[in-house]
């Protein structure tokens, strides 16, 4: 593709501005895309980063048929009434993913699942749901990128590896960039990394810290404790691997600096503790607020996980794990998150949308949600491992290349995407907005006793 | 033909139209109200109820960032208050901050058929568009949080006066508003900047502060009336909640002169007493300014006793509050533009400040000589939630209940108010003027709080009851829109074709050039997707017509 841009000039170029990459969390929105309209490709996404890219360059429309019914082209209408009826008549039906589609076509979703009777579940449950967890218990100080960009003195990433996983998020908003109140940029800021490994990350550090795998909480207990005027332990290294005068130093910085913010990943949530230990983070960085501005924020993955969390909050009032088979939201995560379900053999019908479950799920929920024993459907922009296993499969357009909508940046900023061309797959909410009205019409028709408070 | 309805035998209230509880017949058709129907027109017949005007809030907490952080906070709430499936609608959670399907529906199910949601930063509110999307049945609007707006307060310390009124008119059109809001206006600054501080007085003038507050309360004021905006600025006080406030909201209100002012939640801005001490009331203070003077209007932002959640764009007010018993708290906030605090409540009876509370807000009802300013809110869910407000209804209607109810709670609080000898009872003309007619009277809403010709066809029928918490806790038939909603208190249809109502003034476009550079350099998005385009309204926008005024009265 580089080498069109090069050697023939192309004819019909389209140039995007402000264009979105919805490949990270970072939702990076200053990319400036040119596209080669005849060949249907991008020749340049200037700005992006190796990850962002990767993503634009390497798309491509492919020629695969549109919807297949256990492997057989179907008409997309087909495949949709299939899909209804896949979900209507089944007595467990679960929809999972979602992270890497627009809030528009997620906003569809929990409807259909309340239409059904079923589980709606996002990819939240594999990353951040303990944050989420947490968050319902401790709360959240926390930001907009912005705001980090120009207040904040201190940084600090816990549990994560932005420098591979978000590789602007430092030039854009947290370490680099100069700001209102930070107009030396790194100069201004003292930037510490926490975690069990030296990553990539560790190179832009001041600070690094070395935890030892799974004392996490440990040193955040330590740190709160401290907060409450407790000395750190003699005995800190043995607890947590690091130096007791070290540790009392960054405590130091923490409590004297103007502006803090801590971002955290998934070394904490899925490590030993999982939402205590997202919870202990949370709570260290309320502490912190006794003693100056103090702000913490998960570092979210996927393009849009965070809309999908935004949507589901305000659609169910609870961030995912949720069911409605007794005709009303019901939260609890281990019940009804996707591992967990499949795992038990209980989905007897499985939704996926946007995720790809049968190529990183545990080996027991592949086995089942592959099984006679569980109808599967997928709707994905590309074929994986679960749109090949599925008895419903369709193939949708690209979100941020060829459609619009909303995506919710980490930090709960929503943006408005800038598709670069057309695509012949039709889109995720064109899709879902049709299933969700065939659902909708099955349900009616089904005539079900619809549940009243008398049987609470 | 199906789209018309023949109202009859109803006691009608229309007080805009000066109709004080007549039986009289109102007919609808295509969504509005018309002077007749065709013989085909469904019929309801109405005999022993009162037909009113929708419900309009004039100020809730609703749809947006700061509500949706404040539901997956609050589990446990939602888990205890299940909103179930019926055939025609979508099952959501209820509580203090139901889900947005619940949200819809029980605003419906009090008779409400249009809320405003009164805060949200220009940055999250496509969050908040979404948000009204999936609420269902009743009408919203926003007001944008511009009084801790960086750029613009940059402007209106520079003196740049014209360029300051482009500004503020191109932040409404680009994030599709209704009117701004002013909330602790320079308190950011000493809150994100400054270790969590706070602004003391409306005259700060401390190094912590950028800007005085009035000074910025001033250049609204001036601004919304030069663009003649249907509602004035909707504020959001100083030192709101603090002992001894009541001289602060008094001199914020003087700032405006004689140009039009909304106070929200005036109940938290009435306290005297010394700062730092138990309040006292100062009702009397504050309605006296409020009967003297037409262009002030208010909400009154009245406590309940039970749950609550505090969610305010005053951060270092909710922080203090957290102070109190440490429990979960979020904090947001927004670069250039605002901080926001949430925190889960509880209203205590036995509490003296809570008891106070609930005592100053009914005095100001009970103390305002006209119904027509002032507007019945709980500052949903900072003071409680919405669904109490039949239970205010009732507290103002019925003297011997109020007494009844003072009996429960702190009487060192009832000793020090005079609620007990204040005997005035509200009549029903009176409340379907706080809560319907006055509200949209003040949101400059034409088409609404009244059921005249050319009206739109928002209805709600109530069986007369005695008890009048029971009469409005389940009207019989709601309307929206022309359309049957509520048929013997049950849902017969759903309602999603709503509108979003916004101002849209005229502005230079020239001033982007000015805001760019501002953009460009401190915030996180491009500027070229910060503007929210049509489709975030669905095809359901409303524009309001813009026109100065000085006061509600004037046409």
């Amino acid at each position: 593709m580089s080498a069109a841009s090069k050697d023939n000039k192309i004819v019909n170029e389209k140039i995007v501005e402000n264009a979105t990459c919805t490949f990270c969390g970072c939702c990076c929105d200053d990319i400036t895309l040119t596209v080669d309209m005849d060949k249907k490709v991008i020749t340049k996404a200037q700005d992006a980063c190796i990850l962002g890219k990767a993503w634009f360059l390497n798309h491509v429309i492919e020629d695969k048929p549109i919807a297949r019914i256990d492997g057989k082209e179907v008409a997309l209408d087909d495949a949709i009434d299939e899909a209804a009826k896949v979900l209507m008549d089944a007595k467990f039906p679960i929809l999972y993913g979602m992270s890497d589609t627009i809030c528009e076509a997620q906003r569809q979703c929990a409807p259909m699942m309340d239409d059904c009777g079923g589980t709606i579940d996002t990819t939240t449950s594999v990353c951040h749901g303990p944050s989420g967890m947490a968050f319902q218990g401790v709360g959240e100080p926390s930001m907009t990128l912005g705001e980090v960009k120009n207040r904040a003195d201190f940084v600090m990433y816990w549990g994560g590896n932005p420098a591979e996983a978000h590789p602007r998020h430092f030039a854009r908003y947290a370490v680099t960039p100069k700001g209102m109140f930070t107009p030396n940029g790194k100069d201004d800021r003292t930037v510490v990394i926490v975690d069990v490994r030296q990553t990539k990350t560790a190179g832009v550090a001041d600070i690094f810290l070395q935890v030892k795998p799974g004392k996490d909480f440990e040193l955040l207990w330590m740190l709160r404790a401290a907060c409450k005027g407790a000395a750190i332990p003699d005995n800190c290294k043995e607890l947590c691997g690091i130096e007791k005068d070290v540790v009392e130093d960054l405590f130091d910085k923490m409590k004297n600096c103007k502006y803090g913010v801590i971002f955290f990943g998934m070394g904490l949530t899925m490590s030993r503790g999982r939402h205590f230990n997202s919870g202990a983070l949370m709570a260290l960085a309320t502490d912190l607020n006794e003693f100056t501005h103090f702000v913490a924020k998960p570092a979210r993955g996927h393009g849009n996980v965070t809309g999908a969390d935004n949507v589901v909050s305000w659609q169910t009032g609870y961030p995912f794990g949720v069911n409605f088979s007794r005709g009303h939201p019901r939260f609890n995560p281990g019940e009804f998150t996707t591992v967990d379900t499949l795992t038990r053999g209980e989905a007897d019908a499985a939704i996926v949308i946007a995720s790809d479950p049968v190529a990183n799920f545990p080996k027991p929920a592949i086995d089942h949600i592959t099984s006679d024993k569980c109808k599967l459907i997928s709707i994905d922009t590309k074929q994986t491992p679960t749109s090949e296993a599925a008895h419903v499969s369709i193939q949708t357009s690209t979100y941020g290349i060829n459609t619009g909508g909303t995506v919710y940046r980490m930090d709960d900023v929503p943006i408005s995407l800038r598709p670069a061309f057309d695509s012949p797959f039709p889109s995720d909410l064109e899709v879902l907005t049709k299933l969700r009205k065939k659902v909708n019409e099955l349900s009616k028709k089904a005539n079900r006793p619809y549940a009243t408070k008398k049987y609470i | 033909m199906n789209n018309e309805i023949h109202i009859k035998n109803g006691l009608v209230f229309d007080p805009t139209n000066k109709i004080e509880g007549k039986i009289c017949d109102i007919y609808i058709c295509d969504g509005k109200i018309v002077d007749k129907v065709s013989s085909s027109a469904k019929v309801i017949d109405a005999k022993g109820m009162a037909v009113m005007p929708g419900g309009v809030d004039i100020h809730c907490h609703i749809t947006g960032p700061k509500v949706n952080l404040a539901r997956k906070l609050m589990p446990e709430d939602h888990r205890l208050d299940p909103h179930f499936k019926t055939k025609n609608t979508q099952s959501g959670s209820g509580g203090i901050v139901p889900s947005t399907f619940a949200t819809g529906y029980r605003y419906a199910t009090l008779g409400y058929t249009t809320a405003m949601e009164a805060a949200v930063p220009p940055l999250m509110a496509r969050h908040a568009l979404e948000e009204m999307y999936d609420t269902p049945i009743i009408d919203n609007g926003y007001y944008v949080l511009l009084g801790n707006n960086l750029f613009l307060q940059s402007l209106i310390a520079e003196g740049r006066k014209e360029e300051f009124k482009e500004a503020v008119s191109w932040w409404l059109n680009v994030t599709k508003a209704y009117t701004v809001k002013l909330v602790n206006p320079g308190a950011d600054e000493p809150w994100k900047g400054h270790k969590n501080l706070n602004v003391k007085h409306i005259d700060d003038n401390s190094k912590v502060v950028d800007i005085a507050p009035r000074t910025v309360i001033d250049a609204f004021i001036n601004v919304v009336h030069e663009l003649g905006l249907p509602h004035p600025p909707h504020i959001h006080c100083n030192n709101l909640g603090h002992t001894g406030n009541y001289d602060t909201t008094i001199e914020t209100m003087k700032t405006a002169g004689d140009r039009r002012l909304h106070v929200a939640h005036i109940q938290f801005n009435s306290y005297s007493g010394e700062m730092g001490k138990s309040p006292q009331s100062a009702s009397k203070e504050i309605t006296d300014y409020i009967n003297d003077h037409e262009n002030i209007t208010c909400d009154v932002g009245q406590v309940m006793f039970g749950k609550a959640a505090f969610m305010t764009a005053d951060a270092p007010l909710t922080y203090l509050l957290r102070g109190y018993k440490k429990q979960k708290w979020v904090n947001a906030d927004t670069e250039c533009e605002s901080g926001c605090g949430i925190l889960p409540f509880d209203y205590q009876g036995m509490i003296y400040t809570h008891a106070l509370q609930w005592a100053i807000g009914l005095e100001i009802f009970l103390l305002s000589k006209d119904p027509w300013r002032i507007v019945l809110s709980t500052d949903h869910p900072n003071g409680g939630s919405f669904a109490n407000y039949p239970l205010i209804i009732k507290l103002l209607m019925d003297y011997e209940f109020r007494k009844e109810a003072m009996k429960h709670v702190n009487q060192k609080a009832m000793n020090s108010t005079i609620l007990g000898d204040l005997k005035r009872e509200y009549t029903l003309n009176e409340i379907c003027i706080i809560t319907r007619a006055g509200p949209a009277k003040c949101l400059g809403l034409k088409d609404k709080g009244h059921l005249g010709k050319g009206a739109d066809a928002d209805i709600t029928i109530y069986d007369m009851l005695d008890d009048k918490e029971e009469m409005f806790n389940a009207p019989r038939y709601v309307i929206k829109a022309g359309q049957l909603l509520i048929e013997n208190h049950e849902f017969v249809s759903d309602y999603t074709d709503k509108k979003v109502l916004r101002v849209a003034p005229d502005y230079d476009k020239d001033i982007e050039k000015v805001i760019k550079p501002f953009f460009d350099d401190f915030y996180s998005i491009s500027f070229g997707n910060y503007a929210i385009n049509d489709e975030y309204l669905h095809g359901t926008g409303q524009v309001i017509e813009t026109k100065k005024k000085k006061s509600i009265y004037e046409n």
